[in-house]
């Protein structure tokens, strides 16, 4: 994984001792609410509804075992003991007092982490594939641009004051894990018709109150003008985006008002000035930035020990848990592990210092000390010997992290919701409960098969709503919660916006509406047809039909 | 009143108009003039004027000021609320595209922490605003020792100071 070198660790360190000062202007009145907020926000932190959050970001997902042991010290000294993974693969902690942000930071900056531009109308964590490096499916890694990118956009002079946040994602592979359509800017690595890598670039797609999914605006960027075509949407964007309404203020909403081929057309013409400058990235650049995501050294003979699928035979919770848990990887005899972070009773994407700990330390024994946070808010380990899975299930399981739901109804995105985000007009969690606690059957969980929900307790959509097989999104109908459900919306490959399923619900029926929509599914499918397909052949009929016709 | 220019708080004589008819008369002084004015009051301004200040607002495109871009000693740049960073592109464009050399100030809501992006895109004088301390806003111009990109102010990017092995 990336190492800081003296620039790096310079520029996190003074980070620390800007924001110090910052945070004493503040306290001491000097600095208004109005103009600490946006120097704060820059920093990943807010005021919510009980104390500030404080959300430190995780470059494209991937963490050392030192830095989630510190994460743990974190959550312990300064939080509740526990942190939030989030659907940008950055950890939020919910209970940490102003006046020790400061500290925080400093303790942070010691294993080679921050939180600058985790918000704030600025250029955002690139978030990227939690199978990087290890996907059978993948062309090239794209955690050395995401690096790339990553130092690019730190404290970038001229667009740290946007019209609103961008968010960029880089998908590597030929599946999608990246939801890289519904981003600002969206990267994927291809090939050309000469062999050569490069990216087809997508723009504008986004979720939040008016979502789109990304529009192309070029088929082939050589790798060497990655930062200056970036550099030229971001030009473009900053200086004609709108300021005049928070809500129309997004890249997608400029794009969708100047139309696709002219916001290209801006975009080339900028790009033309700029392509061949300082911006151009050298092949020596790609080739330190690739440096630092080289595979381990894996073990030749990994596959030869099969015992775990004799133990598979034996034990059905085990073998539960391998069917779900478990992702190819592409060294014959590995595999890479998800961990859940939604055992039922727990809000989702919630892990506590001790479990942090243990799967620090399991990294260590098992998987060369990496682990990746997903964008589903669940830990990879991305290389077990398939001769360590049942040990590493074991120990898993005695923290409560062998919940064997991954892709499975219970393994819900939520956000944080009404009970701690002031944004919130509904709760997310207590609906996420009352959705495990109807669905506690494992054996029909797995008869359901792949199923995406995505909850979100508002318009914002940090749920992700919009792209789930169900969405949810809470709600205010005249102080009450109420919940509107979409049907078949995806952020992979054949990505898809939900449709309307019909008239919101009560909050107390909402686990009891997705019984009725299973029922129908159970009903209709084919063979092997997961819920997504189902629903995309016979459409959303007979769906609404089972929920309103019975009401 | 005192500005901030070349890191150093002089005073300063230059008064900025912001709302100005352009029909009325052309003011008196050491004024710093809305661009359309200037545009409109183009061929007598050059005529009496030896030195030209112009002030434009985020909405200007950059572009409309290079027929005349040597006539101006100054360009102020708006930041009417210092959310509003339309302005960091202008000074940008105008510093590295269009290689003006005279005088970027920042005007309106300009405060010290965002002077350092503001001067890493080639603004050299800052108009602080009135009921803040300008001592204490030069604080802001430390920024970082480092940075990852080229800009206005330092053309070499940290890819070219690193060394690669």
């Amino acid at each position: 994984m990336y190492k800081y070198d003296d620039y790096d660790q310079a520029i996190v360190d003074e980070r620390v001792e800007q924001f110090r000062d910052q945070t004493r202007r503040f306290i001491s009145g000097d600095l208004s609410d109005d103009e600490f907020r946006p120097l704060r926000l820059m920093n990943g932190l807010y005021i919510q509804t009980h104390a500030p959050m404080l959300r430190v970001a995780i470059p494209y997902g991937l963490l050392s075992s030192k830095q989630l042991r510190m994460l743990a010290h974190i959550s312990r000294k300064y939080d509740k003991g526990f942190g939030h993974f989030s659907t940008r693969q950055n950890i939020q902690f919910n209970w940490p007092a102003l006046e020790t942000v400061p500290d925080i930071l400093a303790d942070l900056a010691t294993v080679e982490m921050h939180a600058i531009q985790t918000s704030g109308n600025c250029i955002r964590n690139t978030t990227s594939d939690q199978f990087a490096g290890v996907a059978k499916d993948e062309l090239e890694d794209p955690r050395p641009y995401c690096e790339i990118i990553r130092q690019w956009s730190t404290f970038h002079p001229e667009f740290s004051f946007l019209p609103r946040k961008f968010k960029i994602a880089v998908s590597g592979a030929e599946g999608d894990r990246a939801a890289a359509m519904v981003h600002d800017i969206g990267l994927y690595l291809v090939s050309n018709d000469k062999g050569e890598v490069g990216f087809t670039v997508f723009v504008g797609g986004g979720l939040g109150r008016t979502p789109y999914i990304g529009k192309c605006i070029r088929d082939f960027l050589e790798k060497k003008y990655l930062l200056s075509y970036i550099e030229a949407i971001l030009r473009v964007y900053n200086r004609f985006g709108r300021r005049d309404n928070i809500y129309k203020a997004r890249i997608k909403i400029l794009v969708n008002d100047v139309g696709q081929e002219e916001f290209g057309k801006q975009v080339e013409a900028e790009w033309e000035h700029i392509k061949e400058g300082v911006l151009k990235l050298e092949q020596k650049e790609i080739d330190y930035a690739k440096s630092f995501f080289t595979s381990p050294i894996y073990d030749d003979v990994a596959a030869d020990d099969n015992s775990f699928n004799e133990v598979k035979n034996s034990n059905d919770a085990f073998s539960n848990w391998a069917k779900r848990n478990l992702y190819p990887h592409k060294i014959p005899g590995y595999h890479a592990v998800v961990i859940s972070l939604k055992a039922p009773g727990i809000a989702p994407g919630d892990a506590t210092g001790e479990q942090m700990d243990s799967i620090a330390n399991l990294s260590d024994q098992y998987s060369f000390g990496e682990i990746i946070v997903t964008h589903d808010q669940n830990l990879v380990l991305p290389h077990v010997k398939q001769g360590d899975l049942f040990l590493l299930w074991q120990a898993l399981d005695v923290q409560n992290l062998a919940t064997s739901n991954i892709g499975l109804l219970t393994d819900m995105i939520c956000c944080p919701g009404l009970d701690f985000c002031s944004l919130a007009n509904a709760g997310s969690i207590p609906i996420a409960k009352q959705i495990n606690e109807k669905f506690d059957d494992m054996d029909y969980l797995h008869d359901i098969g792949d199923l995406k929900i995505k909850m979100s307790g508002c318009v914002n959509a940090c749920g992700h709503h919009h792209v789930g097989h169900i969405g949810i999104l809470g709600v205010d109908k005249k102080g009450e919660e109420f919940y509107q459900l979409t049907l078949g919306g995806s952020s992979e490959n054949d990505a898809s916006l939900g449709d309307r399923l019909g008239p919101a619900i009560a909050k107390t029926e909402v686990a009891n509406v997705i019984g009725k929509l299973l029922d129908v599914y159970v009903k209709l499918r084919k063979e092997d047809e997961r819920f997504l397909e189902t629903y995309r052949r016979v459409g959303i009929k007979p769906f609404k039909d089972n929920v309103y016709a019975s009401n | 009143m005192r500005v901030i220019k070349n890191r150093s708080i002089i005073d300063d004589d230059w008064s900025l108009i912001r709302n100005i008819e352009s029909s009325a008369p052309i003011p008196e002084g050491d004024v710093i003039l809305p661009f359309v004015f200037w545009q409109t009051n183009r061929d007598q301004l050059l005529k009496t004027k030896k030195s030209h200040a112009i002030w434009i607002d985020g909405s200007i495109e950059t572009e409309s000021l290079l027929d005349d871009i040597d006539s101006f000693s100054i360009i102020a740049l708006d930041f009417p609320i210092f959310k509003d960073g339309r302005s960091y592109s202008h000074a940008r464009l105008l510093r590295e595209r269009y290689n003006y050399k005279g005088e970027l100030r920042a005007v309106g809501d300009v405060l010290q922490d965002q002077l350092f992006f503001m001067e890493r895109c080639g603004i050299d004088s800052f108009q602080i605003r009135d009921d803040k301390d300008i001592e204490q806003a030069l604080n802001g111009l430390k920024g970082f020792s480092v940075r990852y990109q080229a800009a206005a102010d330092d053309t070499i990017p940290i890819s070219e100071r690193r060394k690669f092995k």
